[in-house]
């Protein structure tokens, strides 16, 4: 099985550039957010902190739905799935 | 040679340059919309690095390198600071980061927030959490400033570190880290019932003397303090100063018994004290003070000067830097006596920096 994950353009640049990355056996979004901290480090630690937390200005999609709105980290992912990262409303 | 003056601010990072402390060159942000709470520029190798903590709203903290002034920024891979698995602590904010002595090329600390001390020896590139202090007894019991529950401020001294967190107090060791005491002896927390509490006071800053290491300066929140014995025990020394509250405290690099300092009306009143922005400067050791305000507005300001938002340089004569929440930024290159305007319209400025470059 294959997800995307989809990158904000303040993101890219801790992935080479690149405004998505294919993950393959991501069954979950915790799978999908460990297998970033493996190989893309920089990028994880903006999503997650170091207990492995969802930064609280930090909204993740899965298709369009929330995680938050359903089973958080937890969320599976079907093949074919976009995970989509993006910064929440928030600042001043 | 030239100065580089490098202003943290609430939504970016500034670096100012000048070859004669008098007019001003100053680059576009750095960092934009991150707030930049410490900057270090360590000028201890042949290569001066400089260190900037920022601090992402939505993506979190850390901390950047640069070895070309600025022109580029790097991030290890790894984050630089961070909590061990084991603590359940994570890294909210790096609020003080302070290289070593110059026999000690490459040791930097960082203060963090939650409160936290870390120490690198690869020059800032990756820190590691002191533990002992992590697990001093008195933690659970550290309340927040409103800053945030943060360690932000640290002098070593061969062995000694004397550190300050909001509002903990003081806490040092004297073996290089391995054990940790509060050292509050003397030092009036005017927000408890007992105003003399072992640990709970909220101190501002410290600075170190120039001459006498044992010799500590201290803005508290509430009375300016000095010690003797290198925190062991402190004494009031703002008599004579229009207000004993503020953030700022910046010892003389070079000369003993003198120290700057930005009083503010109050705890309730934060704002310069007869609506004038004037730093203070003692050459006694703190037992007297005078103004150093040429050039500065001496009505309508309403501008804090934050705890790390005062500096002095290492040129000769010693140049001053401060700036203010209205983001103003003031230099001096006389230690004071005239001041001339660095910018305006900034972001609230957080910390200041200054140092000499070949």
């Amino acid at each position: 099985m294959t997800v995307t994950v989809r990158l904000p353009a303040s993101l890219r640049a801790l992935a080479g550039g690149r405004a998505a990355i294919d993950l393959r056996d991501a069954g979950t979004v915790a799978d999908a957010l460990d297998h970033l901290a493996e190989h893309h480090p920089a990028l994880e630690r903006r999503v997650r902190d170091e207990r492995g937390v969802l930064r609280p200005h930090v909204n993740l999609f899965v298709g369009t739905e929330n995680i938050r709105d359903l089973d958080g980290p937890a969320t599976g992912l079907a093949d074919g799935a976009e995970l989509t990262i993006l910064p929440a409303v928030s600042g001043g | 040679m030239s100065t580089l003056l490098a202003i943290g601010t609430r939504k970016g990072l500034f670096l100012a340059t000048s070859d004669d402390r008098t007019s001003w060159q100053l680059s576009a942000a750095h960092f934009p919309m991150q707030a930049i709470y410490a900057v270090a520029i360590d000028t201890r190798a042949e290569t001066p690095r400089l260190l900037a903590g920022a601090d992402s709203n939505h993506w979190g903290p850390s901390v950047f390198h640069s070895d070309d002034l600025g022109a580029t920024w790097q991030e290890p891979e790894q984050a630089p600071v961070a909590f061990p698995d084991d603590t359940d602590g994570a890294l909210a904010r790096v609020w003080q980061l302070q290289p070593g002595p110059a026999d000690q090329p490459g040791t930097v600390w960082a203060g963090a927030e939650p409160a936290s001390l870390f120490r690198s020896d690869d020059g800032g590139l990756s820190f590691e959490l002191v533990r002992a202090l992590w697990d001093h007894p008195h933690r659970p019991s550290w309340e927040p400033g409103a800053g945030g529950m943060c360690l932000h401020t640290i002098i070593p001294h061969g062995d000694r570190l004397v550190t300050a967190i909001s509002a903990a107090g003081v806490y040092r060791s004297l073996d290089g880290g391995r054990t940790w005491n509060a050292s509050n002896t003397g030092i009036e927390a005017r927000f408890f019932p007992d105003r003399y509490p072992e640990f709970g006071q909220c101190v501002h800053k410290i600075a170190a003397d120039a001459e006498d290491p044992d010799r500590l300066y201290l803005q508290n929140h509430g009375g300016v303090y000095r010690s003797e014995d290198g925190g062991s025990s402190w004494n009031p020394i703002h008599a004579g100063l229009p207000a004993d509250f503020g953030f700022a405290m910046v010892a003389h690099p070079r000369r003993g018994d003198s120290a700057f300092l930005y009083p503010l009306v109050s705890d309730e009143q934060r704002v310069p004290p007869d609506g004038a922005s004037r730093v203070f400067a003692t050459t006694d050791g703190g037992n007297t003070w005078e103004a150093r305000a040429g050039g500065l507005p001496s009505e309508h300001v309403y501008g804090t000067v934050l705890r790390d938002a005062m500096c002095a340089d290492d040129a000769d004569p010693t140049g001053l830097y401060f700036g203010n929440r209205n983001g103003e930024v003031w230099a001096s290159a006389d230690e004071g006596a005239h001041w001339q305007s660095v910018a305006t319209h900034l972001p609230d400025v957080l910390v200041v920096r200054a140092a000499t470059l070949a």
